[in-house]
């Protein structure tokens, strides 16, 4: 069944369980005013800080009165308690019954404004601005991206119901989009985040559909003789790569975001699946047993030349290539665990970011810098976020009886 | 009808549950194989769970498979070997053992004796591994059974393989006996 976005009952929320070596201190002010609506901007915005593991809170109180402008602000009293950064904000409501919302980000130690922005929006939008804010401060501190106002979706069983949910990237606001009494897994979301690709067993068979995330509509993109799976979107979100049987074995194709255009890509007597684009859109990693076990590969599509990426382990499969162009999150097994691991195309090293059991399903967040994957709990299936670089660990905990297959959306735009 | 064909499917599951290695059968739902083409851009939207589009299903429909009412029951019939259905693999492995060769030939010869009928060979994982590469493996495992089949005088056409990776586990155990049970290759012909 397609759901037209109706509220899940499953939130997720989101744990710290490990944290990096060095995290920025801010503090974070509460913002003037914001007490007047039930939803303030402030809380959410140290909420989303502090659940990447990057920074450390630090706390405000006895500064009177509370600075609300960056020049009312006396850097020293904050440089005391130990803060790098300090936030200060507003909120006034407009005779519209808009809200302006105002904030800055200021730099203690070198004693400058980093940032400074106003919003004017709707009591709805305060919890998007908040994570827009937290987005701004994320970028100036760390140098990369926030990704606090993407989205991200995954795959709920509660007895024999699946269903696909498309949630903030903090788990709030979850929506069921498609529900199933049959199984769902794959979900790929398209470029521009309208629409996500994902395989459905409801004809009693892998099929892929793409269904609009707004609209609720859905297309078949594949249903092949055979089993159809393993869709993965071009950086253009004009074809996808996909797995079908249709000509024996599951062999790697391209086909076009509207199913049609069907073109075979690879030729190999065993299996070759999981494609997933680098992010030129010129080559693609994907898994196949040619060699014998399980291994990582990647096709260049102009000259269809392929090359074996990893060598180590006798099993390395789910290549997802990182958006930064420098490298690829895949699943190894070694002494029979499962754990999510990154490799830099440079160097070749390989570095093993979880201890599994049973980790797998990794999706890399837009700036590269966190790892979203789906891990076992006891008999539970829950999700997990990693930081690309080991440190930051998170564990996502939902009510529902099983959670599986993330991905993480792309930035908006 | 749909409702009725997932209630049938469930209790299918749940007697495939109960007893190992007896007839887990699916009911094969034949308009799944009228619609449209694949790949065409069939849309639709709302609230159904009908199968859209979709060449598959059963493959030759419509009809799903003429094969007589006599030679139909024998698929039914307990003290056929016909009623057997499940082929068992042994972990990473895709070869259709020995001990199994007599259940896949009398189906080949089944399908060789009724050439308008057609069945589905749907393969099965352990909970070992990713979904994806699952879903491929299952495949190969469907795929070996089914090349038995051609060898043994099966058509081609009569034959569609699928994968249902790990997502359909007959137990859920996280044991040996489970994992045993689950990598499986079942054999399902048209109209059950």
């Amino acid at each position: 069944m397609v759901l037209a976005a109706a509220p899940a009952r499953a939130q997720l929320t989101i744990e710290i369980v490990g944290g990096a070596g060095t995290t920025v201190p801010i503090a974070i002010v509460p913002f003037e005013n914001e007490s007047t609506w039930a939803l303030g901007i402030s809380g959410i915005v140290a909420a989303d800080l502090q659940r990447s593991g990057l920074f450390r809170q630090v706390s405000e109180a006895g500064i009177v009165p509370r600075p609300s402008r960056a020049e009312d602000v006396k850097l020293g009293d904050f440089r005391a308690r130990g803060a790098d950064a300090v936030v200060v904000g507003s909120m006034r409501p407009l005779p519209d019954g808009r809200v302006e919302v105002r904030f800055a980000l200021l730099d203690a130690v070198k004693q400058t404004q980093l940032a400074a922005m106003t919003y004017v929006v709707t009591p709805p939008q305060f919890r998007a601005t908040a994570h827009k804010i937290a987005d701004v401060i994320y970028e100036k501190l760390t140098g990369d991206a926030g990704v606090f106002s993407t989205r991200i979706a995954y795959i709920t069983r509660q007895g024999g119901r699946f269903e696909l949910i498309v949630a903030d990237a903090d788990g709030s606001n979850p929506q069921a989009i498609v529900g199933s009494n049959e199984p769902l897994l794959s979900p790929a979301w398209s470029p521009d985040g309208s629409r996500i690709a994902y395989v459905s067993l409801e004809n009693r068979k892998p099929v892929i559909y793409v269904q609009s995330t707004a609209t609720g509509q859905r297309q078949v993109l594949a249903n092949f003789r055979g089993s159809n799976s393993a869709p993965a979107w071009s950086p253009d979100g004009r074809r996808l790569a996909v797995t079908l049987t249709k000509d024996g074995g599951s062999q790697i194709f391209l086909i076009n975001a509207d199913g049609t255009g069907v073109q075979r890509l690879l030729s190999s007597g065993g299996i070759d699946t999981e494609a997933s684009f680098t992010p030129d859109g010129k080559a693609l990693l994907f898994s196949s047993d040619r060699g014998g076990s399980p291994q990582i590969y990647r096709l260049t599509i102009a000259t269809g030349a392929v090359e074996r990426m990893t060598f180590e382990g006798g099993h390395n499969v789910s290549p997802r290539a990182t958006p930064d162009g420098k490298g690829f999150v895949f699943v190894r097994r070694d002494g029979g665990r499962f754990m999510i691991a990154i490799q830099d195309y440079a160097t070749r090293q390989v570095q093993l970011l979880t201890p599994g059991p049973l980790d797998e399903s990794p999706s890399i967040a837009p700036n590269s810098k966190l790892i979203i994957y789906a891990a076992q709990q006891g008999q539970r299936g829950i999700l997990a976020g990693v930081s690309s670089d080991g440190r930051v660990k998170q564990r996502l905990v939902s009510p529902a009886a099983d959670v599986r297959e993330p991905a993480w959306g792309p930035l908006p735009r | 009808m749909r409702k009725w064909i997932i209630a049938a499917f469930m209790i299918a599951a749940v007697a495939g549950c109960a007893s190992t290695g007896s007839e887990d059968v699916a009911p094969v739902d034949d308009k799944a194989a009228a619609a449209t083409a694949p790949g065409t851009g069939a849309t639709t939207s709302g609230t159904t769970t009908a199968p859209i589009g979709g060449a598959s299903g059963v493959p030759g429909t419509p009809g799903g498979g003429a094969a007589s009412a006599t030679a139909a029951a024998a698929l039914k019939d307990p003290r056929n070997i016909l009623s057997k259905r499940s082929i068992y693999f042994d972990f990473d492995q895709f070869t259709v053992k020995d001990e199994y060769k007599a259940i896949v030939e009398a189906h080949a010869k089944y399908l060789q004796a009724n050439r308008g009928a057609r069945a589905i060979i749907q393969g099965n994982t352990d909970e070992r591994g990713t979904r994806e590469y699952n879903i491929a493996l299952g495949q190969k495992r469907a795929d070996a059974v089914k090349n038995l089949m051609l060898l043994l005088g099966a058509t081609e056409i009569q034959i569609e393989t699928v994968s249902f990776g790990k997502e359909k586990p007959r137990r859920e155990g996280r044991d040996e006996s489970s994992w045993a049970e689950n990598r499986r290759a079942d054999i399902v012909h048209a109209g059950e």
